[in-house]
């Protein structure tokens, strides 16, 4: 099962080559509050509103709940849930929102395992900003879409 | 020591961490990350890296102390800390980790034990390195100075 991207409309106000995303959120899922920061403040700065979980658990709660989010960045190695659990929950419950799985560097065989989760991409951590770019312009083109 | 003054003794030594290797370009983006909505980014980043790396080096020794090592538990420790050290940059300590895991593999105490040692040097320079970085850098800011952005072009 695989996810197809963002749920809720954009505004996109583009500036020249910027575009930002202000009306676009994020889960950042990750165990190391190193990691959490990292990526929070990456995607504070094209504009998102971040929310944090530190592991798969207290992310699916969030869903649960009521919350949702364009973009979940996902951790595989996680206490109480890791990532590849927290992902097959979140498709079982119908979430849609483009969950990109961030890793270390692994073999291919665990990132496939990952993917077939039910990722819509899996990056090796930390994301760089062509990757935060890329990422956004995908959720950016798939809301323009719907 | 005017401003001026301590501002290029914190690029030239900025810089020297580069060239040995004790910081890779994932440090250049941490800086970048910071501004005026978020300034004591990097001071943040790399002071949560140093509990992180700590507790993992605390825990590293009492795994590979057990009667029995748990090569499992051991791997897991060093994947983290590879992870931290990784995200901010810390060059020198990530490859030590790589090292450290092909051991781990290998389950071969010996070889641990000297990855242990190893990477625990290799942190401690690299925190001294930083240290004395983020110690520069106040002192500019103090003088009423700002910051001069590195760029690797050198």
């Amino acid at each position: 099962m695989s996810g197809n991207g963002a749920s809720s409309s954009s505004l996109n106000m583009i500036s020249g080559e910027d575009v930002v995303n202000n009306n676009l959120s994020a889960l950042v899922v990750d165990d190391s509050p190193l990691l959490r920061l990292l990526h929070d403040i990456h995607l504070k700065k094209y504009g998102l509103k971040v929310q944090v979980a530190e592991n798969g658990k207290v992310a699916v709660d969030l869903f649960h709940l009521g919350a949702s989010f364009d973009l979940v960045l996902m951790d595989k190695e996680m206490p109480v849930m890791n990532g590849v659990e927290a992902t097959k929950e979140l498709r079982a419950m119908g979430v849609t929102s483009m969950i990109v799985g961030v890793t270390s560097k692994n073999g291919p065989g665990e990132q496939q395992a990952f993917m077939e989760a039910g990722l819509d991409y899996c990056f090796e951590k930390p994301l760089t900003p062509e990757i935060i770019s890329f990422l956004l312009e995908e959720l950016n083109k798939h809301n323009n879409k719907n | 020591m005017e401003v001026g003054q301590m501002q290029r003794r914190l690029v030239d030594y900025t810089k020297s961490l580069f060239m040995e290797g004790f910081l890779d370009a994932q440090f250049l983006q941490l800086q970048q990350l910071q501004d005026e909505s978020n300034p004591d980014f990097v001071v943040e980043v790399v002071s949560l890296f140093f509990d992180d790396s700590e507790k993992l080096l605390n825990d590293l020794t009492m795994a590979l102390d057990q009667p029995n090592v748990d090569f499992k538990k051991v791997d897991a420790h060093v994947h983290q800390l590879k992870g931290s050290s990784s995200s901010i940059g810390a060059q020198r300590v990530k490859n030590a980790c790589i090292a450290f895991r092909s051991f781990c593999e290998e389950q071969n105490i010996d070889a641990t034990l000297r990855c242990l040692q190893q990477v625990k040097q290799e942190y401690y320079l690299v925190k001294n390195k930083l240290e004395t970085m983020l110690r520069l850098e106040q002192q500019i800011v103090a003088a009423g100075g700002s910051i001069p952005m590195i760029e690797l072009g050198f």
